[in-house]
């Protein structure tokens, strides 16, 4: 656990403002200070073109009274802010109770008193001297532009640690640290005859893990490294795709975009409730269809855990208290489960949270987030190669790149990084412009083919946008690679 | 807390001799109130302090360290002393210009306090909203909404002399309001200085006309049909444009601007323009670069910003330089500005005089997600929201399906039928990002409809 952060003064801070808070009557109240640290690197061809070293700390307060709530933030980490926090928070309570309508719901949750928990990493980042983690990055770059089909590379890495401090009025007060990294790496080319160019995008994702991932731990950065000169090649060479319906297999580093925004983002309670309709939108999935909504097939099962081993949303404790989970969201093609807060519990009669609520910051609210949300695969033995071989004629997509869907989370669209054609069962030539477009149920109805749980990878977001004032998240996602059967497809590159 | 202008001045005074060193702090007062029909799902009031430090070593290498939090002396130090290290990382990228030189006298209100908004700044609002909420539930309709009010207080200091400071309040309104029989949505967004100047009253209006357009719903095909855009909608698509309109992306060929510069995009004399003194859309009046990017530098940090015209009277006429790209390229510096307006030549009919204009063709009401899918054409995916409605001999006749479109802002310039008054105008989906706008309503032809979304 970071000493600088432990040698805050938490304790005193939170009984500052719990105190005031109390004074107050509020019904419920809770302290947070949160620093977060965030290195990141940027090398151009090489070179060393930007680096920025970011460390925000702030102190929360949120309480609630019979009629409304309060939530108030100050950088200045003092008593005297701490109790002025609480002032302005219930200060903020009142102004808001004309806007009492459904009361103040908050489910209960047991006290975890002086809780700890520290995500599971080897090297912390920011332990690592900067030339080290330049160093890594150039010998990446050095290695793509010997290439000759190789003109300029970008490699970034960004770091971040949060050290997240907690406290009530029932007793829970937790510290926490979580470590996650994000190397990416991005390669332009230039067709030599037509001058067109092209750009391709690594596949590793981000991960809660620290320096060691880079290293190999986790993902094999030498063998993607090695493998991407020839990879952008083949996207400079690839022909346009015949629009229509396809069998597509989708590789789990873009099955894993499309599992986050059509079920991770479609099962948070507060989109069904209409919490979010001003901005990040609804669901069609709503509770009164828990039990019996056909989200997919029968293949199709998903859950939700804020548990898993080096995933980004996993936690020891949510940000108000809730101790870390795991649950279904969807069980063999039924929908069965939704992401819920404190606060939101009640809508599917819950007496507990299932530990979602989540800010980016001190300066943010808490809100309902989207946990590690991962696609179960296939008990039977199933390779990528035997979801391909049961193709006759179809696409091979990889990678994730261009994503949108509709505030219902129902028309979607996706492209990949690269993209194969598929004839007689084996990949043929790469493809130009392929577009998937599709309605959530009628994608996941088409559900036709699961790897097994040798092909399950881990990709995830980690600066996926909600709430207002926005605010980003990170989280995970296990997935197998999988076959659809007949998906609509665009060609959104030009001429066919 | 140590007063904002003071932390300037310590950390420029903890500067390395022989570095230039700019120091930007932005003290920022926030207060927000959110809403799901008679019920406020959050609401708050931030205050925070976000300090920036800027090293330019001699050797043309620069470090950038930012501490978010109520720094003592000490952390001032070391923040300087951090980005002073890393401005001398191994391997650093050359080339940062030098800072800009002191050409104005420090600003009058540089030791004044932070600009502040107290905690009930939306009091009334909620109140307002509130009454609004259960006379629009006693008409079977439900009011969601989110309002924010926002000052920020920029100070930016530099070794070279400058004590610049500006000011920017922000108040923003986004309303959705929902029927249920039929079932229609629509939307309605605003942004102003100050709550005071929010008009309620016609953003409420305005909600209900087109919930009143939807009583009656026919099924869209997909196909080409003539649009009408409002403002907003016109917002989204040009701060997409301009976010792309970096020169070093262009000069790169990774962008759709590449080799454009002095081509005719829009048979329209239509002008895509920046001025941080645009009434209504006042911005930052010089760079504030807390970090470099493709199109920012930090060593641009102070520089004086001015009106600049992005695309002019239908010819592509700037791309975004920083100092060092523009000298690159032998071009005029135009740096990247806060907000961004388009017009017409100035004798435009309103949307109402549009529709009334329209033979067959939709309105729209805003747009959603809309993202990248190919950079080099600028080729975008998105959605329209909350409403689209069928407009037939210069009548709003129903709503049809919000659908999915693919299209090139840069294609859509030169399909523009007619352009209407410029107006403030919300951007829906970027609200949150900086760049202020006011645009017009665009008549679009051959706008592609091509698939049914929700």
């Amino acid at each position: 656990m970071d000493q600088a952060f432990l040698a805050l003064p938490l304790r005193r801070l939170a009984d500052a403002a719990l105190d005031r808070a109390r004074r107050f009557g509020a019904r419920h109240a809770a302290v947070q200070v949160v620093r977060t640290r965030r290195g990141q690197l940027l090398l151009r061809d090489g070179s060393t073109a930007a680096a920025a070293e970011t460390e925000r700390t702030a102190l929360s307060v949120r309480l609630t009274t019979a009629r409304g709530r309060g939530f108030a933030a100050t950088s200045e980490l003092t008593a005297e802010a701490a109790a002025d926090a609480a002032n302005r928070a219930w200060a903020v309570a009142r102004a808001c109770e004309p806007l009492s309508g459904d009361g103040v719901p908050f489910a209960d949750e047991p006290v975890h008193t002086d809780a700890t928990w520290r995500s599971a990493y080897e090297i912390n980042p920011f332990d690592v001297p900067e030339p080290e983690r330049a160093a890594v990055l150039g010998g990446w770059s050095r290695n793509l532009l010997a290439s000759p089909h190789v003109s300029s590379v970008l490699a970034k890495c960004t770091a971040v640690q949060e050290n997240r401090f907690y406290a009530d009025l029932a007793g829970t007060t937790t510290t926490q640290q979580r470590v996650r990294v994000h190397p990416q790496v991005l390669v332009t080319g230039v067709h030599p005859r037509t001058g067109v160019v092209e750009t391709l995008r690594s596949l590793g994702p981000p991960v809660a893990r620290g320096w060691e991932y880079l290293g190999g731990t986790g993902w094999d950065w030498a063998d993607e490294i090695a493998a991407m000169p020839e990879h952008l090649a083949e996207k400079l060479r690839a022909r346009p795709v015949e629009p229509g319906s396809h069998d597509l297999v989708v590789d789990a580093s873009n099955l894993w975009l499309t599992v986050h925004e059509t079920v991770g983002h479609a099962t948070e309670l507060d989109r069904a409730l209409g919490h979010e309709i001003s901005y990040a939108g609804t669901t069609f999935a709503t509770p009164d269809q828990l039990g019996h909504l056909r989200y997919g097939s029968e293949l199709m099962t998903v859950t939700a855990d804020r548990t898993a081993p080096h995933g980004m949303a996993t936690t020891g404790f949510d940000d108000e208290g809730v101790a870390a989970q795991s649950w279904p969201l969807v069980e063999n093609g039924v929908l069965t489960g939704f992401q819920f807060d404190r606060s939101t519990a009640w809508a599917v009669g819950a007496s507990r949270s299932n530990g979602c609520a989540f800010a980016e910051s001190s300066s943010h609210p808490p809100l309902p987030r989207m946990p590690n949300v991962s696609l179960q695969p296939s008990a039977t033995p199933c390779r990528v190669e035997d979801l391909i071989g049961g193709v006759e004629d179809g696409v091979y997509l990889v990678g994730s790149a261009s994503w949108s869907i509709d505030s219902r989370r129902e028309n979607f669209q996706f492209t990949a990084q690269r993209c194969h054609r598929i004839r007689s069962g084996r990949l043929a030539e790469p493809l130009s412009g392929v577009a998937y477009q599709s309605s959530t149920t009628d994608f996941w109805n088409a559900l036709a083919g699961l790897g097994d749980a040798s092909t399950v990878t881990s990709f995830g977001a980690d600066f996926c946008g909600k709430g207002r004032p926005a605010q980003a998240a990170a989280a995970s996602h296990a997935v197998p690679p999988a076959l659809f059967r007949g998906v609509p497809v665009l060609n959104v590159g030009g001429a066919a | 807390m140590i007063p904002a202008h003071e932390v300037v001045e310590r950390a420029l005074a903890a500067a390395r001799p022989g570095d230039g060193t700019a120091v930007v702090v932005d003290e920022v007062v926030h207060a927000h109130l959110r809403w799901a029909g008679d019920t406020a799902t959050r609401a708050g009031h931030v205050v925070e302090r976000r300090v920036h430090v800027v090293v330019l070593t001699p050797a043309g290498t620069a470090g950038v360290v930012s501490g978010g939090g109520a720094l003592d002396a000490s952390g001032v130090r070391d923040l300087v002393a951090s980005a002073s290290a890393a401005a001398r990382r191994p391997e650093a990228e050359g080339g940062a210009g030098p800072l800009v030189p002191a050409d104005r006298p420090e600003a009058p209100d540089w030791r004044e306090p932070a600009a502040d908004a107290p905690p009930h700044a939306l009091a009334e609002t909620a109140a307002e909203v509130a009454e609004a909420a259960r006379d629009f539930a006693r008409r079977g309709r439900v009011l969601h909404g989110y309002a924010e009010h926002e000052v920020r207080t920029t100070l930016l200091g530099t070794t070279t002399g400058l004590r610049l400071r500006h000011v920017q309040p922000r108040t923003l309104l986004d309303l959705t309001a929902r029927a249920a029989d039929p079932p229609a949505s629509s939307w309605a967004g605003a942004e102003v200085d100050s709550p005071a100047e929010l008009d309620l009253p016609a953003v409420l209006a305005s909600l209900e006309r087109r919930l009143d357009w939807s009583a009656r719903r026919l099924d869209l095909t997909p196909g080409r049909y003539e649009v009408l855009l409002p403002p907003s909608c016109t917002a989204d698509l040009m701060r997409q444009l301009y976010w792309s309109a970096g020169a070093r992306d262009a000069e790169d060929g990774r962008s759709a601007f590449a080799g454009r510069l002095g081509d005719r995009l829009s048979s329209r004399a239509l002008t895509l323009r920046s001025d941080p003194t645009a009434p209504g859309v006042a911005c930052d009046p010089f760079v504030v670069a807390r970090t470099s990017g493709a199109d920012t530098s930090v060593s641009d940090n102070g520089l004086s910003l001015g009106p600049t015209s992005w695309i002019t009277d239908g010819v592509l006429t700037a791309l975004v330089h920083t100092r060092a790209s523009a000298e690159n390229a032998g071009a005029p510096v135009t740096p990247r500005v806060g907000n961004l307006v388009l017009q017409g030549r100035g004798d435009e009919p309103s949307l109402s005089e549009m529709i009334a204009t329209t033979r067959h063709g939709l309105l729209l009401t805003s747009l959603w997600y809309l993202r990248d899918v190919d950079p080099r054409t600028l080729l975008l995916t998105g959605l329209t929201r909350d409403g689209v409605h069928l407009v037939r001999d210069g009548e709003v006749v129903a709503a049809v399906d919000d659908f999915r479109f693919n299209e090139s802002p840069l294609h859509l310039l030169d399909r523009v039928l007619e352009v209407g008054p410029t107006s403030v105008t919300l951007a829906r989906e970027w609200d949150d990002e900086r760049t202020r706008t006011a645009m017009p309503p665009l008549r679009i032809a051959d706008f592609a409809a091509v698939g049914r979304a929700a």
